[in-house]
């Protein structure tokens, strides 16, 4: 990619393009993965409030699972969970386990 | 010609006058911390706030690092955002400045130059906005009260200007300006609102049709290239002094320039200084005038952008000039004020003998005898030929 020259960047580093964050993968940083328990799920959508990846993921007014694309494996979600329906494992080990699976 | 707009003279504070200035300018938002080492400028605006006389969203903000957040918030909203702040409180903004700056913000700031603890001092020198020097604002200081009056208004037109978009501080001197009386020359309100126009800013948070993300994360890649925009917008931010002092003096009579010189140009010797007491260093002019000694001074208007090319051109004739710096920077060979001079005289040449005085650090008074002693410092120096080593410190006690 050709970076652009001072002459040429919008000044004060100001981005004008809405939603470049989508890419850049935060998924790439994590250590943990959230698992999460639907069968625990109350879907009261405090993860989805918390999460600053906006990574839990939502259909038909029901949380349906994570984005491990953007989620950055913090595990804001598994501590702010009422219900304990999101277990943090170590990322590691979720990768060994769905290569297991899979 | 068009006729020149006379303002009511009123016996003013140097704080009031500015807050009266800001009352005028009536800008959209205004975040300031209330206590000390607050002035009395947040104090008298708060009361044009609290009386309807502005429109202005006044936050009473809980420190000086949260106030200079709050006007960059402003700014970035598309706000014309202003703060006033003295001494430690400018200390305390001192991530914030750097961030007003890089995201090309337009906030004006008025400064009440104050002397930094310890000790706790709270009364003039120039230590708070010099330690902010490398921040990326616009620092003007002024020499009068009036003078401070008129940058507080300028300032909204060199920061909004399109090619400049930076922050700037419009600096005065703590008690010796901010807290005494003289008769200013207020303008008419329409006139100052005429003069600064209506701020259009090129981008809004809140904008969304056209959505922009302000503070994003720049590592090495871009992060130098947006510095370099601020060297360039600092460059063109002398011609906008230049051309908004000028505009000025046309509406008003008062012209204003980067420098301004007193009984400059024929002298042989001359003081080089920054702030009120160029008003002193100028009585002693006329004394020593009288009796026939060409001396002169040179007080600096406009710090940041440094303007080199004027005050080489002014001095480089001089057979010795005296820097006087109103602020430390330890262990340094000179202090902020010789250090800028000596290196305009080195690049642009030729180059007079110099001696750096450094005075009134914490407020310590000058005394015309003393600035009457650094004229004869440098006749004596152009006599011998030698300039003694090191920095002289004025009026410290042995
Ligand atoms: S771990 Fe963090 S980033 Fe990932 S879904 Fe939970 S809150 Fe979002
Ligand atoms: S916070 Fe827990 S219970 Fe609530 S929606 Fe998220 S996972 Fe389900």
């Amino acid at each position: 990619m050709q970076l652009k020259g001072w002459k040429d960047l919008a000044i004060g580093a100001v981005m004008l393009e809405p939603g470049s964050c989508l890419a850049y993968e935060t998924g790439s940083w994590r250590t943990q993965r959230p698992i999460l328990d639907l069968e625990k799920c109350a879907h009261c959508f405090i993860c989805w409030i918390f999460c600053p990846e906006s990574s839990i993921q939502v259909r038909g007014g029901k949380v349906t699972g994570i984005d491990l694309t953007y989620c950055k494996g913090c595990g804001i979600c598994s501590a702010e969970c009422p219900r304990q329906a999101i277990d943090m494992v170590m990322e590691a080990t979720a990768r060994k386990g769905a290569k297991d699976e899979g | 010609m068009r006729v020149k707009v006379k303002g009511k003279p009123v016996a003013l504070r140097g704080d009031e006058a500015v807050a009266e200035a800001m009352r005028q300018i009536n800008p959209d938002v205004v975040a300031a911390y209330p206590i000390t080492p607050q002035t009395e400028i947040v104090q008298t605006f708060g009361q044009f706030v609290a009386n309807g006389q502005v429109d202005t969203e006044f936050v009473a903000v809980e420190s000086e690092h949260a106030s200079m957040s709050g006007c960059i918030g402003a700014a970035a909203s598309g706000a014309r955002a202003q703060t006033a702040t003295s001494g430690p409180g400018l200390a305390l903004m001192w991530e914030m400045l750097w961030v007003a700056s890089g995201m090309r913000l337009p906030i004006v700031m008025h400064v009440v130059n104050r002397a930094l603890s310890a000790p706790i001092n709270i009364t003039c020198d120039h230590n708070d906005s010099m330690g902010a020097r490398d921040c990326g604002w616009v620092q003007l200081y002024a020499g009068t009260m009036q003078e401070a009056y008129d940058n507080a208004i300028q300032a909204v037109r060199i920061a909004e200007h399109p090619e400049v978009m930076l922050p700037v501080m419009s600096c005065m001197d703590g008690f010796i300006l901010g807290h005494t009386f003289e008769p200013i020359e207020i303008l008419p309100d329409e006139t100052v609102k005429e003069f600064i126009g209506t701020y259009k800013p090129k981008h809004s948070l809140l904008d969304v049709e056209h959505p922009v993300t302000y503070g994003s994360v720049v590592f090495h890649e871009c992060y130098y290239e947006y510095k370099r925009q601020q060297i360039a917008a600092m460059e063109k931010a002398a011609d906008v002094v230049l051309q908004v002092g000028q505009e000025f003096g046309d509406l008003t009579g008062r012209y204003y320039g980067l420098i301004e010189g007193y009984e400059l140009e024929d002298a042989d010797f001359a003081i080089v200084a920054i702030g009120s007491i160029g008003g002193t260093i100028k009585k002693v002019i006329n004394d020593l005038r009288g009796q026939g000694q060409k001396v002169g001074l040179l007080r600096l208007r406009c710090f940041r952008p440094f303007p080199a090319q004027e005050v080489a051109q002014a001095l480089g004739n001089k057979r010795a000039v005296a820097v006087l710096d109103r602020s430390l920077s330890f262990g340094a060979q000179a202090h902020q004020l010789q250090m800028e001079v000596a290196y305009a005289l080195l690049t642009h040449g030729p180059i007079p003998k110099m001696v750096n005085y450094v005075y009134g650090i914490g407020g310590r008074d000058l005394l015309p005898s003393e600035i009457e002693g650094v004229y004869r410092d440098l006749m004596e120096v152009a006599e011998t030929g030698i300039v003694p080593p090191g920095v002289r410190y004025l009026s410290v006690r042995q």
